[in-house]
């Protein structure tokens, strides 16, 4: 029985370290390769030893797709591709591909050079990982050999985010990655055609959320800064480099240059302005807007908003800050956090998903007493504000993409298991497909039932389809024909075809019927009266009287014979074809009934 | 009749000048797919042909000249002019903005199904940013549609040849123009003459359309002005659309070529002009009003529209700088003859340089595409399977293949040679499952499918046939007509042949005895004289005479079939 099975070696009931093994019809594919912002240790890469015990990566897996640049979606893949071992294609789009690398190694550098960590993957190991990268086009079938094939969609959420069709044959299967549903201020709406897969795999984090409109967000975010620095105080916006940051970049901008403001907006690192020239150049994946208006106004050149300096911290006076990364569980945000968590007239806002074990997910539970390194307890008097800007779809969006794509059954990764529940039942009950939310290394098994591509010769295939447009059709009809087998090569033909390209000859099987009747007539008369009995009854027939004397009703013959012992007695020969053996038997019973009397 | 048309594939955006026409003005209802930068810049060419065609309004057309009697009268080139009466006017925005609004973006390798019946697939043709050529294949069949390729590396992406590969016909159209020209040396002439008429204080001017080859021709400079001390000579771009043309070329990254895109992940603008205008090197203006007139400095190099030097702001150029030889206009652009190009303004004092630059594929090329590719048929336009009219002799300038190609010439209809065999259709799990294959020959298994074929949006699907319903036992009493059978029942063929022998002896173990055998000149003949039954046995049929007794007839069939195939 042919099947489709995952096992999520991260993001199974968790957020983090995204990396989900889809097989289908025989295919391997891994999706994404991701790693877990919340440990430290060997769980923040997925296990990859579960793939494989000893053989190698490469026999294995067909090839690894990885949705989009965060890392916790491809942070583990240098470590996966290079110091375990894979040699084989690695898919991304092209921005992925071009910001990817940047990340990992900044990633790299905070890991290594500030923690200190040794055995972790180099910069040569990042360039070497990107060696095996294929980039993808959006909607590019890419086939990755002779039956597999992969799709990308476009998925809102970061530049470049896709969600990907894993398709062999007529079996298929959906991967998200992070998606968001509503278009924002610089990225467009996921989007899919109804392609339904057998499984689609959505993401979940906001499984239970359903947010309400954008714009009310965007306004209270604005009167929160505008009032900070109004009274003189100090706003953090930890956020990730690329993705919310030109988002709220954009906002803020727009906002000074309407009220006039003077207080000074700075980004955190040499990234930043990297990651905005990115937004330049892949303007064709922004939203409809800022790929309109490109040419008169880059919207990611922003006049208020300059480069930060590690010094600016401790200068006196209104600032608003954005620092990477988005969750203060390193950097340059937690430093600044560090520095200005004391003062109450401060404010940090948080626009995004924070994951268990991470400063920001801390702060936001409402932990007022950080243990930091070193035994240090940070006392947390400024203000604490949490907004979801993060870019994914909510429950109301996760359901419009299930509809959307109509799958045959739901697997939720990416979220919290109390959360996934929740959104299980809804689908579940809302949407009647079956929903799955297996935990890390628990496998889900689909069987499928995929039907079976032959060809159908055209002939035959004609044949029935003009008999199908009779207007009597109404009933299922039945076609005929001969399945030719050879190799991996299957073909569909009428059965005479079938025989003539095996050289195989019909054998013909006829049948001939006495029926002896009584009548003295003469047998042309005889013929005549049986012609115009079987016309009364067979309408629908094609029933003829030849000129030599005998009745055909469609191929079957009837003629007229005079055996010479009894003139009382005609025999009338009924003969037919294996092929019309219905007909046949039923006109000899027919006419062994007798002939009705002739009008008078 | 357009109406009937289906589908628009567009193949670079000098093919879709005319797209407003159908689109706005015939009963076309159907669907256009051309890839984003295709429309993107298809926007800005058309954009600049309305904004030059709109600069010089006429208060009055003529259009009686256009009777054939008068037509005939008139000087060369009019009375030359072929379907006077089909010429239109211009276009507008408007036109074109909906226009542009009907056509689907696609992307490269992008499987689009029409009417579930065909899929066609947009591949790179290297030619420009977005060019493509266009696959249209059904599951058993495959035309590639090859137009306006090229195989030299400038900045698009190179040509996709590999998914040519295997096709049935290839349409092939959009060669070069200029077959005898290299492109590199023309460029390499190009920049020669362009520098030396600046050194000795004179004036270039390029007639060009505002997306393609400038942006290679800018590249080229952007490396040679500097070498050859020329730095300091102000480029002007001067088209209504050169800003978007400039900013657009650099935001296609996945279009580019690879170098271009790794320069993109760099983050790094992909073409270097963008250098050139941050240096000031390179100044672009909508027209000559306004601020060019006042940047204005000699001696330059003025880059502006349109190539047939008919109108646009090229027009002004060739009037201002035609006097002097010290100036020098180089034509780049192959779509027009040069020397007509320039006729209304002799006698010219500036220099004519002729330079074309035609990246598409040349004859040579063709053939080597062709050896890789391998079609079975080629179909081309008839100009291409003789040598040009010009250079009669040059046999290497047409189109060289085995078979040879079949040529179409306009509104001509082309059958091409194959037939259709074959086509997908899906047998449902279930009825596979209850599929009985036997092996005929090794290797080739056999199974005969009786099945209910279900058809929508052109897709095929075998379902199992539907279980026999029960006989109704209806109270009223049946017509003699309600029994006649259904004769659309189709039985299977039979194959194979009796042996007389076992045949009888299988008679014999069923009952019946009194068996009699008589040879004939083709088989057997066996009595059953105790039935009063004759069964003649040949080769490759069987028939059996009997009296009307159903039972014995069907349990004689049955032995019968015993020992045939059924199909």
């Amino acid at each position: 029985m042919p099947e489709i099975r995952v096992t999520p070696l991260g993001a199974g009931q968790d957020v983090g370290r995204s990396c989900i093994l889809v097989s289908i019809a025989g295919k391997n594919v891994m999706l994404d390769c991701g790693m877990h912002m919340g440990f430290n240790d060997d769980r923040r890469f997925p296990d990859f030893s579960y793939i494989t015990q000893n053989g190698r990566l490469t026999d294995f897996l067909d090839c690894v797709i990885i949705s989009h640049f965060h890392l916790d979606h491809c942070g583990a893949l240098p470590y996966f591709s290079e110091m375990v071992g894979y040699d084989g294609p690695i898919y991304m789009t092209h921005p992925t591909q071009a910001i990817c690398p940047i990340l990992l190694e900044d990633y790299r550098k905070i890991a290594v050079d500030k923690k200190g960590e040794a055995n972790f993957f180099t910069s040569q190991m990042i360039k070497d990982c990107m060696k095996k990268v294929v980039a993808v086009h959006l909607h590019q079938t890419v086939q990755v050999d002779d039956e597999l094939e992969i799709k990308a969609y476009y998925a809102g959420h970061v530049l470049g985010a896709a969600m990907f069709q894993i398709k062999v044959g007529s079996e298929s299967v959906v991967y998200t990655g992070d998606y968001n549903m509503t278009p924002d201020r610089h990225l467009g709406a996921a989007w899919i055609d109804k392609c339904r897969p057998n499984l689609l795999i959505t993401e979940s984090t906001y499984a239970t959320t359903i947010r309400d409109s954008k714009r009310c967000r965007e306004r209270d975010f604005l009167k929160k800064v505008h009032e900070t620095v109004e009274r003189g105080g100090k706003v953090l916006i930890p956020v990730f480099a690329l993705g919310r940051a030109q988002e709220l970049c954009i906002l803020l901008e727009t906002f000074w240059e309407r009220m006039n403001l003077k207080v000074p907006i700075y980004f955190s690192t040499g990234l930043t302005e990297k990651a905005n020239h990115y937004y330049k150049l892949f303007i064709p994946w922004t939203n409809q807007k800022i790929r309109k208006t490109f040419v008169q106004r880059n919207m990611f050149e922003f006049k208020h908003i300059k480069a930060f300096d590690r010094a600016f911290a401790d200068n006196p006076g209104p600032m608003v800050v954005f620092a990477t990364p988005g969750m203060l569980h390193a950097g340059q945000s937690l430093q600044i956090f560090r520095k200005w968590a004391g003062n109450e007239k401060n404010m940090v806002i948080m626009p995004g998903y924070c994951v268990q074990g991470t400063v920001g997910h801390k702060i936001l539970s409402g932990q007022r007493k950080l243990e930091m390194e070193g035994r240090q307890v940070l006392e947390v008097k400024m203000q604490v504000e949490y907004m979801s800007f993060s870019a994914h779809a909510d429950a109301k969006g996760i359901m419009q993409l299930v509809g959307q794509a109509e799958p045959e059954s739901v697997l939720l990764v990416h979220g919290e298991a109390k959360k996934m529940e929740f959104l299980k039942q809804k689908i579940e009950q809302e949407l009647r497909v079956s929903c799955y939310m297996p935990a890390n290394g628990e496998t889900v098994t689909l069987p499928t039932s995929p039907s079976i591509p032959v060809g159908i010769s055209l002939g035959l295939l004609k044949r029935e389809m003009v008999q199908g447009l009779l207007p009597e059709a109404k009933k299922p009809r039945l076609l005929h024909g001969t399945l030719i087998m050879k190799d991996s090569n299957f073909r569909l033909v009428s059965s005479e075809q079938a025989l003539k390209e095996l050289g195989l000859a019909e054998h013909q099987l006829r049948f001939t019927c006495r029926v002896h009747l009584h009548d003295t007539r003469k047998e042309q008369e005889m013929a005549l009266r049986v012609y115009s009995h079987l016309k009364s009854v067979l309408k629908d027939h094609c029933v003829q009287h030849l000129p030599d004397g005998s009745v055909t009703v469609e191929s079957i013959l009837i003629q007229a014979a005079a055996p010479s012992e009894d003139p009382g007695t005609k025999v009338l020969l009924v003969s037919w074809t294996y092929q019309d053996e219905e007909l046949g038997s039923f006109l000899t019973s027919l006419l062994k009934k007798g002939l009705p009397q002739a009008p008078s | 009749d357009l109406s009937t048309v289906d589908v628009i594939l567009i193949s670079n955006y000098h093919c879709m000048m005319a797209l407003p026409y159908i689109t706005e003005h015939t009963g076309f209802t159907g669907t256009v797919y051309a890839t984003e930068p295709t429309v993107q810049i298809g926007r800005l060419l058309m954009e600049e042909l309305v904004n030059f065609i709109e600069r010089v309004p006429k208060a009055q057309s003529a259009s009686l000249w256009k009777n054939k009697d008068i037509q005939r009268l008139l000087p060369s080139p009019l009375k030359d002019a072929v379907e006077v009466s089909t010429w239109r006017r211009c276009y507008t925005m408007q036109e074109v903005n909906s226009a542009l609004s009907k056509i689907q973006l696609v992307g490269y390798s992008q499987k689009i199904e029409l009417f579930g019946a065909v899929q066609v697939t947009p591949l790179s043709s290297g030619y420009a940013l977005g060019s493509s050529n266009w696959i249209i294949q059904s599951h058993y069949e495959k035309v590639s549609y090859v137009s306006g390729s090229s195989l030299l590396t400038t900045h698009p992406q190179p040509m996709d040849q590999a998914s040519l590969k295997n096709s049935d016909v290839l349409v092939l159209t959009g060669l070069t123009q200029i077959p005898t020209a290299n492109p590199d040396g023309m460029v390499g002439e190009f920049c020669s003459n362009l520098a030396l008429t600046v050194r000795n204080g004179g004036n270039v001017l390029v007639p060009c359309y505002p997306s393609g080859v400038i942006y290679d021709l800018l590249e080229c400079l952007y490396q040679y002005i500097d070498s050859a001390g020329l730095s300091s000579v102000p480029l002007y771009f001067i088209s209504p659309v050169a800003n978007s043309s400039l900013e657009f070329s650099q935001i296609f990254a996945e279009w580019l070529c690879h170098n271009k895109q790794s320069k993109v992940y760099l983050p790094e603008p992909p073409f270097p002009h963008a250098e050139l205008i941050q240096t000031n090197k390179l100044k672009h203006y909508p027209s000559i009003h306004g601020d060019f007139s006042n940047d204005f400095r000699q001696p330059c190099v003025v880059f502006t529209g349109h190539p047939s030097l008919r109108f646009g702001d090229v027009v002004h150029f060739m009037e201002l700088w035609g006097k002097s030889s010290l100036n020098t206009v180089i034509f780049t652009e192959p779509d027009f003859s040069y020397l007509e190009a320039l006729a209304p303004y002799q006698p010219l004092a500036m220099k004519c340089i002729y330079c074309p630059i035609d990246t598409r594929l040349n004859f040579i090329q063709v053939s080597k595409l062709l050896k890789e590719v391998q079609p079975l048929h080629v179909v081309c336009p008839e100009q291409y399977t003789q040598p040009p009219p010009a250079q009669s002799h040059r046999m290497d300038l047409m189109i060289d293949c085995q078979p040879p190609a079949m040529s179409y010439r306009r509104a001509e209809v082309l059958a091409l040679p194959f037939k259709r065999r074959y086509e997908k259709i899906e047998i449902m799990p279930e009825l596979a499952d209850s599929l009985v294959p036997m092996e005929i020959k090794p290797g080739i298994s056999l199974a005969t499918v009786s099945a209910v074929l279900h058809t929508k949006d052109n897709k095929h699907l075998l379902q199992p046939p539907p279980r026999p319903a029960q006989p109704t036992s209806g109270k009223k009493r049946k017509r003699v007509s309600d029994d006649v059978p259904d004769c659309k029942v189709l039985k299977p063929l039979l194959s194979g042949s009796i042996p007389v022998e076992q045949f009888v002896q299988t008679l014999e173990k069923h009952g019946f005895s009194d068996i009699k055998v008589e040879d004939t000149a083709k088989g057997h003949i066996v009595l059953l004289q105790e039935a009063e039954t004759l069964i003649q046995i040949e080769e490759d049929s069987t028939h059996i005479i009997c009296d009307n007794d159903e039972m014995l007839r069907v349990r004689l069939r049955d032995l019968v079939l015993k020992f045939l195939q059924k199909f």
